[in-house]
């Protein structure tokens, strides 16, 4: 009895998930990855993935430990210790052209208000940054000027020497939450709901100190600003938690498109679609961005969007992407989409055209020839209502992975060595193609026949 | 005549004291028609009805002379065992016929005594009754003390299973002639020494008899002797034909690799060493004349007492044992090697012909053998079992009041009715006269050594004409072995049973050219009526070659080729035995009397074996299923599984994180101990705990195989299951009961490859949800299912990572898991398999998995199917090339190309890791649907 209960109970929510759930059987022929490597190191949630070189990648979470893995192999190379509370924030420093006997350094922010700078090849603790007055929240690198920026309650400028170069006031008890660096020496930090353009002074013969001085404040949101990146240098895109989309022009900082349309496409509203809007606040916010040279890919609620630069609106949509939040999306090559959930799931999408192009400039040339000219006129109109509510193309699911248990923070793509993805399981899994890891081993162990002479392994 | 053989063995004195025995012995020839019964005790039939023995066994007998054929000692030496088999019962049965063959190779009437080389005869017999069938090999060893010099022995491998041991005659004979010709060194050695004292007794005795004739003789000046003179040169001249005798006994001892060969040639050498070693003697003895008079003072009473207590010993000494008559290091060699046979030739006959199939199998392939483990095991407690020999020990029964003397046996027991026999007759009786007339002359007794070696040529030729009638496989001498065998065995068989006989004239009936052969030499009346049961024999052999025909079915060409040798030559044993029953039957009504025995009486034992083939195949039958209700109901099993569970729930990957430690059940806990003290034993020397792991893995092996017998027969969907297993999908057992899953998953375990040499990635039973870490560790796992709120989270867990795994359901009798179409399987595991032990079934697995690897070796290792043909090819094309190999040249089909494949991954990672045991377990998958499965 009680078990019928329970079924019952959870049958019918299985059943609507069911319907609303976008989901694809077995029958995933594009999908290469076939082999997976579970990593254990973390004991507590994995947040940050951070690519080092072509084959290394460091992990960092709320235990405060780092660990830098092969991700070929899937060997532990390093594990950072150093930190007391959770990271919050992790970034490689690479080294200087012109100085090749440096290495790589990594950067890392704790909630214990202390950054780290560490060697990634000796694993040791160069040095730690410990005058903060709160907690860091994100880090930048200014390749280009060979210094970085900590985003807090203010925003500080150092060296690679750790240097503090100069700094801002207090800026607000929200703190920073997104940086990124825009032309002209300037940075645009997300500070709740406002975007502030911060400008570099960089030292001259008149003034050889640095100096940061704010140049402008953009008070165009309606509500916190969640995601920030930047766009071709020619500008950068902002998304709030209210679903705004907002693109901005690098140099001058005027809005260029601003899109509000993600939870409804009626601008009408009534009582019962204002239940609905409040029931479903989650869905609209803007977690997550990435671009490319024609879109933007939006992780917006549980569902992803393709924003086409030149047409300025959504070209392609699934609104039910996943069961839950999406943390991250990323653009793979061959116009693929990989993004990871709440719901624990990691899947695999792809942007395909639709062919109803082609049908829709047939109706105007028609009408022209007739030579009418009210009916020109009439013709006109429903032809440019009729592009602006037509959605040029498809995301298709073609894989998913099942792996972890719990909500994917992030993943990373290598090219040769597959997919790394982190979950709040403490587990990292190591995603590859099976027909090419089954090649590369074939041809290491030819190679060990022809160094060796034999098989077998050397045992202690 | 009868005393004549003793005259030449003893000095003159023993005579005078052999005369009163003499006349015992005439009552002996009326007795012996009562000896069957006597051996047997008041009621024959109850000890042959309850006559019962739970395990194949070696049997070591003797004939002995004082007590007649007794066994010595078993091997196993546990009475469980043979448990109320009637061990002097079946002695008496394979014993006594031999003797016969001994002693024909020492003719009567001989001068000198002549050690006979007799080669050792091996011949399968059995009885029907008792439910035993029996390899005999029949050796002969000397013995100074022994009448004649010889004592025969015989090592018998009795079984249940007459087809094990035909199958299986040709290993048997390789392995026994190894033990045999062990004990046969050992006995020449001792042998040769012991001869080497006698005659230093003798010697000295010599020169003492010589100073006292001496004596005498300076006493009787006046010319004449008294009669103690006379008595005096007596002996001594006894004790110098004794010294010869002696001398010549240790030459051909000494000669034998020499002797064997060539008899002829070395006659006359012999005589001159003979000759000039005598010499030699008389040479040494002079120059101490004097000195021996001295002590001939000061040791009047020694000569006396030497010669006759020399003479007491002959007749009340005890026999030497086994053990003395063969140096105890060869009879402890000897010893190992029998319980080497007897541990090789365990289990049915499918066991052994799977198990030397494995031996080839994985001696081939080092390079993949560490995919399933348990080869390395049973590779290296084979070679310590050969290595260590077993502690040598002897059960010798209290030997039998009866006594009998051999030779008026042999007058009543031999008949022939050709006239070649009866031309023998009469030359035995020109030897008698010649004796008579040479009387005691060294010089003219020397002369009838031609005549012997007349006789011995003569032996040989009859058996190499009766080798060419009808037994092409066996050589002269065991021909004439057998020839006395068969003498034996009529005589004791007829009174017995009556109906043995009638089965004996039917079955000749079947071979229609003997049959008419026979008849037309001596034709009777009693074989009229039998020609009506014909047919009968004739569907009961048709019978038997059907089954053999079915055991071949599930074995490869080359487990089937030797076959048809066996079958062909028990075919060739069958065929003398139609004869054989025809001449006994004769034999009674013609009742003829001579000196040497026929070779149509050699294989009435083949005979009796013949005559009773359904009886054998119900008893076959029988006895399996009895072991098999055994097996069901033996509580062990439970003790077995406790004891075998750590060692095969040993988690691959020994790091552990610490939340899984917090998670971590009891069964969990107690898996990282037992991986710490795995751990550590690798480290240390391990030879001191491979031991007791092997037993263990033993019979372990047995239950998981029958087992899974259950299981492949119960279970319908056992291939796909099977699949999944060897292709690397973790396959979940669910149920509610502990013991049953945990017996299944123990069971599926032996397909279950391995990633390395460490433990098999098996987990027989968890309660907590599983976690993708579990799949990547384990490949079998046994999941507990719990009727309550946290049987939703593990069911969750499940359906979750349904592509992963393939679920076995044992409450509801379902599977899901993915579609097989192979022939792989079906192969590995016949739901029709006529296999029933488990042990048998498991080796079965073994082999098959065996050419699996090798299969998955080919692949591997082959460059041109991995490597670009040029740089410009494609992957596609790579690709295509490998499907290709896999379909036409190893002959895969669907889904058997997954596991190939699976398997030769699983070789590349073992061989690119640096050091053993850093391996990161894999976890690889496919995106294929599931099916649901029902019964």
């Amino acid at each position: 009895m009680l078990r019928w209960l329970i079924g019952g109970g959870r049958e019918p929510q299985g059943l609507a998930e069911k319907a609303a759930l976008q989901t694809i059987g077995e029958d995933q022929g594009q999908n290469p990855y076939t082999e997976l490597l579970v990593l254990e190191a973390h004991r507590d949630i994995v947040r940050f993935l951070v690519r080092l070189d072509d084959f290394r990648f460091a992990s960092a979470g709320d235990d405060g430990i780092i660990v830098v893995w092969n991700a070929q192999t899937g060997e532990k190379l390093l594990e950072l210790r150093g930190h007391t509370q959770k990271i919050t924030a992790v970034i490689a420093f690479p080294p200087l052209d012109s100085c090749e006997a440096s290495s790589q350094l990594l950067l890392t922010a704790s909630a214990d208000r202390t950054v780290g700078v560490w060697d990634c090849d000796t694993g040791r603790q160069i040095q730690r940054v410990t005058c903060f007055q709160s907690t860091v929240k994100c880090l930048t690198v200014l390749q280009r000027l060979d210094i970085w920026l900590s985003g807090g309650s203010d925003l500080g400028v150092w060296n690679r020497k750790l240097d503090l170069l100069c700094k801002t006031s207090h800026l607000s008890d929200t703190g920073i939450s997104a940086l990124v660096e825009i032309p002209g020496n300037c940075v645009a930090a997300a500070v709740g709901r406002e975007l502030i353009i911060f400008r570099l002074v960089t030292p001259t013969e008149e003034l050889p100190e640095w100096d940061i001085i704010e140049v402008k404040r953009l008070l165009d949101h309606q509500d916190n600003i969640l995601s920030l990146a930047n766009i071709n240098d020619t500008g950068f895109v902002t998304g709030s938690h209210v679903g705004e989309l907002l693109i901005w022009d690098a140099l001058d900082w005027t809005v260029q498109a601003c899109e509000r349309t993600f939870w409804s496409p009626t601008a009408q509203l009534d009582a019962q679609q204002e239940i609905k809007l409040f029931q479903k606040q989650n869905d609209i916010s803007i977690n997550h961005f990435t671009c490319d040279e024609e879109n933007i890919f939006a992780a917006v609620g549980r569902g992803l969007y393709v924003y086409n630069l030149q047409l300025k609106r959504v070209i392609a949509c699934q609104k039910t992407a996943h069961d839950s939040n999406i943390l991250h999306i990323d653009k793979l090559p061959n116009r693929q989409l990989i993004s990871c959930s709440e719901d624990g799931a990691v899947r695999m999408w792809e942007v395909r055209e639709k062919q109803q192009l082609a049908a829709e400039p047939v109706p105007t040339g028609f009408f022209n020839m007739w030579g009418f000219g009210r009916v020109n006129k009439q013709a006109s109109q429903p032809v440019k209502k009729q592009e602006e509510n037509v959605t040029t193309c498809s995301l298709e699911l073609i894989g998913d992975l099942i792996g972890h248990s719990s909500s994917v923070e992030m993943f990373l793509y290598f090219e040769d060595h597959g997919l790394v993805t982190c979950s709040a399981d403490h587990l990292i899994i190591l995603w590859k193609n099976g027909e090419r890891e089954s090649g590369v081993r074939s041809l290491k162990l030819f190679q060990k026949l022809e160094e060796n002479g034999d098989l077998y392994p050397e045992s202690p | 005549m009868i005393s004549a053989p003793d005259v030449v063995a003893f000095t003159k004195e023993d005579e005078y004291e052999e005369e009163p025995y003499n006349e015992p012995a005439l009552p002996e020839e009326y007795s012996v028609p009562l000896f069957p019964y006597a051996s047997q005790g008041a009621n024959p039939w109850s000890k042959l009805s309850g006559a019962k023995f739970s395990r194949d066994f070696i049997l070591i007998s003797e004939f002995s002379e004082q007590v007649g054929p007794q066994p010595l000692l078993t091997i196993p030496n546990d009475t469980k065992v043979f448990g109320t088999f009637d061990l002097n019962y079946f002695s008496l049965r394979i014993m006594s016929v031999d003797y016969q063959a001994s002693f024909v190779g020492h003719p009567p009437g001989s001068a000198y005594p002549k050690l006979n080389f007799v080669e050792d005869s091996k011949v399968v017999l059995g009885d029907s009754k008792e439910g035993a069938f029996a390899y005999v090999h029949h050796l002969t060893l000397y013995d100074l003390e022994a009448r004649g010099f010889v004592r025969p022995f015989c090592m018998a491998y009795i079984s249940a299973d007459q087809h094990k041991i035909m199958q299986q005659f040709q290993e048997l004979s390789a392995e026994f002639s190894k033990a045999s010709e062990c004990l046969k060194m050992g006995n020449r050695k001792a042998f040769a020494g012991e001869l080497e004292k006698k005659l230093k007794d003798l010697d000295y005795t010599r020169t003492v008899l010589h100073t006292e004739t001496e004596i005498q003789k300076k006493a009787n000046d006046k010319g004449f002797y008294s009669s103690q003179a006379i008595e005096k040169a007596n002996e001594l001249a006894n004790v110098e034909k004794s010294i010869i005798e002696h001398q010549d006994l240790l030459r051909q001892i000494r000669s034998y690799p020499r002797q064997k060969t060539k008899i002829p040639d070395l006659q006359p050498g012999d005589t001159e060493h003979t000759q000039d070693q005598a010499d030699q003697v008389s040479t040494t003895s002079n120059p101490e004349e004097s000195a021996n008079a001295d002590l001939y003072t000061c040791r009047p009473a020694y000569t006396p007492k030497l010669i006759k207590a020399k003479s007491t010993k002959c007749f009340d000494k005890k026999l030497k044992t086994l053990e003395e008559l063969c140096d105890t290091e060869y009879f402890t060699q000897t010893l190992a090697q029998l319980s080497h046979i007897e541990h090789m030739f365990r289990g049915d006959l499918c066991y052994l012909l799977t198990s030397q199939i494995d031996r080839v199998l994985r001696k081939q392939q080092p390079i993949t053998n560490f995919l399933f483990e348990d080869f390395v095991e049973v590779d290296d407690r084979m070679e310590k079992q050969e290595n260590v020999p077993s502690q040598p020990s002897q059960d010798r029964l209290p030997p039998k009041p009866v006594e009998e003397c051999p030779i008026p046996k042999v007058l009543i027991s031999v008949g022939s009715y050709k006239s070649s026999v009866e031309s023998v007759l009469i030359k035995m009786e020109q030897e008698l006269g010649d004796e008579e007339y040479t009387g005691v002359e060294a010089t003219e007794a020397r002369s009838f050594d031609p005549q012997e070696n007349l006789d011995y040529l003569d032996m040989d030729m009859k058996g190499s004409i009766s080798s060419g009638e009808s037994i092409e496989v066996l050589g002269t001498e065991k021909s004439a072995s057998v020839l006395s065998k068969s003498d034996s065995q009529a005589s004791l068989t007829v009174p017995l049973s009556p109906h043995v006989v009638r089965s004996k004239a039917v079955s000749h009936r079947t071979i229609s050219e003997d049959s008419i052969e026979v008849l037309s030499t001596c034709p009777s009346e009693a074989l009229i009526p039998d020609d009506f049961k014909a047919s009968y024999p004739s569907a009961i052999n048709e019978e038997e070659a059907y089954a053999d025909n079915e055991g071949a079915i599930h074995f490869q060409a080359s487990a089937g080729s030797p076959e048809p040798d066996e079958t062909q030559e028990g075919n060739l044993e069958n065929i003398p035995s139609q004869i054989d029953s025809s001449c006994c039957i004769g034999k009674e009504s013609e009742g003829h009397l001579v000196p040497l025995p026929t070779p149509a009486y050699t294989l009435s034992d083949e005979d009796s074996v013949v005559s009773i083939p359904p009886q054998r195949y119900i008893q076959k039958d029988q006895g399996l299923h009895v072991d098999f209700g055994v097996e069901n109901t033996d509580p062990s099993p439970r003790d077995n599984s406790c004891e075998m569970f750590p060692a095969y729930e040993l988690d691959p990957s020994c790091l552990l994180a610490s939340r899984d430690v917090s998670k971590m059940s009891l069964d969990n806990y107690s898996d990282t101990t037992s991986y710490m003290g795995s751990a550590a034993s690798t480290s240390s020397d391990r030879i001191p705990s491979a031991p007791p792991a092997g037993l263990s893995s033993e019979r372990h092996k047995k239950r998981a195989g029958q087992n899974a017998l259950k299981f492949i027969r119960q279970y319908p969907f056992a291939h796909p299951a099977i699949y999944s297993l060897l292709s690397g999908r973790t396959l979940v057992v669910l149920g509610e009961d502990e013991t049953i899953v945990r017996k299944l998953v123990t069971a599926l375990s032996i397909f279950v490859p391995n990633y390395g040499c460490y433990a098999k990635p098996v987990k027989h039973w968890i309660s907590s949800p599983l976690h993708i870490m579990d799949f990547q560790k384990w490949k079998l796992i046994g999941l507990q299912r719990v009727a309550s709120p946290a049987n939703v989270g593990t069911l969750h867990t499940l359906s979750r990572y349904s592509r992963y795994t393939s679920i076995l359901d044992l409450d509801s009798k379902t599977l899901r898991c993915p579609l097989y179409r192979g022939t792989l399987v079906p192969r590995l595991a016949d739901h029709r398999t006529q296999i029933k032990r488990g042990s048998t079934y498991y080796l079965h697995v073994q082999s098959m998995l065996t050419q699996l690897c090798s299969k998955a070796f080919l692949y591997t290792f082959c460059h041109h199917l991995h490597l670009p043909a040029h740089s410009e090819e494609t992957q596609e094309a790579v690709a295509s090339r490998q499907t290709s190999f896999l379909k036409l040249n190893l002959g895969l089909v669907n889904e058997d190309i997954r596991v190939v494949q699976y398997l030769a991954e699983l070789l590349k990672l073992h061989y690119m890791q640096e050091s053993p045991g850093t391996t990161h377990p894999l976890l690889r998958f496919d995106y294929v649907p599931s099916f649901l499965y029902k019964i």
